[in-house]
């Protein structure tokens, strides 16, 4: 585990904010991320983790704040330095979006074909390597279209690392997956930062996903980091007693890491003006 | 909830002939604005397409890959080849049987061969081409691109430093013109040839009705209609690509449908309308002499 003062960190991000028109999405974000750690972003449905992820790697600029990849603010970068940023990440996204009309070990092969100067040869034993890592070997001429949805992910995953990046983000990566097939993305995750030395950031809202794979979690919510620790952290703020809690965030994250029904986050969704919403209705008719 | 009532309250100041001039002016507003960022998003996309496809010519390594090239000509052209020859059949037959009856009181039946190369070659064959192309190509290209959005395969060729344009956008463009021209060229021998058989069958002699039409058509008849073949394949491709990308992720397959749906629509208008400037400037300039 590194600590703070060991390593300076290879993404920071300071100050971000983010609407999209009048409604805020990102509120004041700081974060950092450190060399070779998992970083777990959680939070629920809507908390903003996706739109934090989409700014992490280039797809949204914010509103203000800085967004710093390997040293550098990529919020101000031309497209095409930002391209050469890019290359040193890889990106798992959600729906694996893997490329429809191209065969799977296309998928991979046309990153190197593109971004390196590789000649044939060479591009169809990384493709070879990249697939083997995620255990797709046999399926390389396969359509996406025949894959199950967890070997859509591994071979999104192949992709993601095709060009050998310091970084990968993974969006939701165990989402609509059965439990072991998820089980198992979770163990690739693991094994591809270590065996690649890579720096991870996974977005995730399942609970025992995050606690599996992470170094360090970050509970989001409504826009806003609530708590950034290391996952012992979290781990004994799930596992107190809900009397001894002092803070009412306390409570909350517990609730989520815990996935209790009832708790804060569910009074604060209930709190909505029922009475007014329903005294609306009359007003409206009355006219 | 105020804000409301002060909405309600300057509406009921309102006559109802200025309310009516009100929704109006909104209205002309909102489509005026609408189709200002469509045509500015249009010049955008051609602008950026235009350099990488310049790009690909003269740069290595930045060549539009020759396969897909290809593979989107197929897509788009080979398979419209029977549709494109359906409709210009039963157009070069409509055309005479329409004329004749009129032709026949003046004694000039046999200038339906004028008639029909000159329809065919000027207007008919680019126009009947580039409405089926629109329907044929237009629509599954938007269709195609839009999905790519929602699945956020866009948003992983820019994540993986590839250029949407350069990848998506150039050999779609460059399918639907070359196509165009093509399917134009099959369309205006396919509308002559059922012109005649029809004819023909009106007894009008066939060597006659060849002769007219070697006369009626002139190298400039057949190179403007292919002048305008390839701007509409520009408008189909530009607008198909254009609306399949502006498809935002969240609106699914509803966003998709409605690309798809506009995409005709507004080729079909933008190719009416182009056509009818581009008469209007071989006309003035004495092209059709």
């Amino acid at each position: 585990m590194p600590t703070e003062t060991e390593k300076s960190p290879i993404i920071e991000v300071r100050h971000m904010i983010k609407s999209f028109g009048t409604q805020p999405v990102l509120d004041d974000i700081n974060l950092n991320v450190y060399p070779g750690e998992i970083m777990v972003v959680i939070g629920g449905s809507g908390c903003g983790k996706s739109t934090l992820l989409r700014h992490l790697i280039g797809s949204l600029n914010p509103d203000q704040g800085t967004v710093k990849l390997f040293g550098r603010d990529i919020t101000t970068m031309s497209e095409a330095k930002l391209n050469e940023v890019r290359k040193r990440f890889g990106i798992l996204f959600q729906s694996a979006a893997l490329f429809n009309s191209l065969t799977v070990g296309e998928n991979v092969a046309l990153l190197l074909r593109e971004h390196t100067n590789l000649d044939e040869s060479t591009i169809e034993i990384m493709v070879k390597i990249k697939l083997e890592l995620v255990g797709l070997r046999e399926h390389a001429n396969k359509m996406p279209a025949q894959l199950s949805g967890g070997m859509k992910k591994r071979a999104g995953l192949a992709r993601a690392i095709a060009l050998d990046p310091q970084i990968l983000f993974y969006d939701e990566p165990s989402s609509g997956l059965d439990p072991v097939t998820s089980a198992q993305i979770d163990r690739l995750i693991i094994d591809l930062t270590k065996k690649l030395r890579v720096t991870s950031v996974v977005v995730t809202h399942q609970m025992d996903s995050a606690f599996t794979i992470a170094d360090r979690m970050c509970m989001l919510d409504k826009g806003r980091i609530l708590k950034i620790g290391s996952r012992q952290e979290f781990e004994t703020l799930r596992d107190s007693n809900p009397d001894r809690l002092q803070s009412e965030q306390d409570k909350l994250i517990r609730q989520f890491l815990r996935g209790d029904a009832h708790g804060p986050i569910t009074e604060r969704k209930m709190t909505s003006d029922y009475e007014e919403d329903l005294l609306m209705v009359s007003l409206k008719h009355e006219r | 909830m105020k804000r409301l009532d002060s909405k309600s309250d300057k509406a009921a100041k309102m006559t109802p002939l200025a309310q009516v001039a009100a929704a109006v002016g909104r209205f002309t507003l909102k489509t005026g604005r609408s189709i200002f960022s469509i045509l500015g998003g249009m010049s955008l996309l051609l602008g950026q397409a235009s350099s990488s496809a310049t790009k690909g010519l003269l740069i290595p390594g930045q060549q539009i890959g020759r396969d897909t090239l290809i593979l989107q000509m197929v897509r788009v052209g080979v398979r419209a080849i029977p549709i494109v020859i359906l409709v210009q059949m039963a157009i070069g037959m409509i055309l005479p049987l329409q004329m004749f009856p009129k032709l026949d009181e003046f004694g000039q039946s046999e200038q339906i061969a004028t008639i029909n190369a000159i329809t065919s070659f000027r207007e008919l064959g680019p126009l009947m081409t580039a409405v089926v192309l629109s329907g044929f190509a237009g629509a599954s290209i938007a269709a195609e691109l839009g999905t790519m959005v929602t699945t956020e395969e866009i948003e992983a060729l820019q994540a993986s430093a590839l250029n949407p344009v350069r990848f998506l956008v150039v050999p779609r463009l460059l399918a639907t013109i070359i196509m165009m021209v093509m399917l134009t060229v099959i369309a205006d021998v396919v509308m002559i040839a059922s012109g005649m058989l029809t004819s023909v069958k009106l007894g009008i002699d066939s060597d006659t009705y060849f002769q007219l039409t070697l006369e009626a058509v002139n190298i400039t008849s057949f190179a403007t209609g292919l002048v305008k073949a390839g701007v509409f394949g520009l408008l189909i491709g530009l607008i198909a690509c254009f609306l399949g990308l502006s498809v935002k992720p969240w609106q699914g397959s509803e966003g998709v449908g409605r690309a798809t749906t506009n995409t005709v629509v507004y080729s079909i208008v933008a190719i009416i309308a182009t056509d009818a400037v581009f008469t209007l400037i071989f006309y003035s300039y004495g092209l059709f002499d």
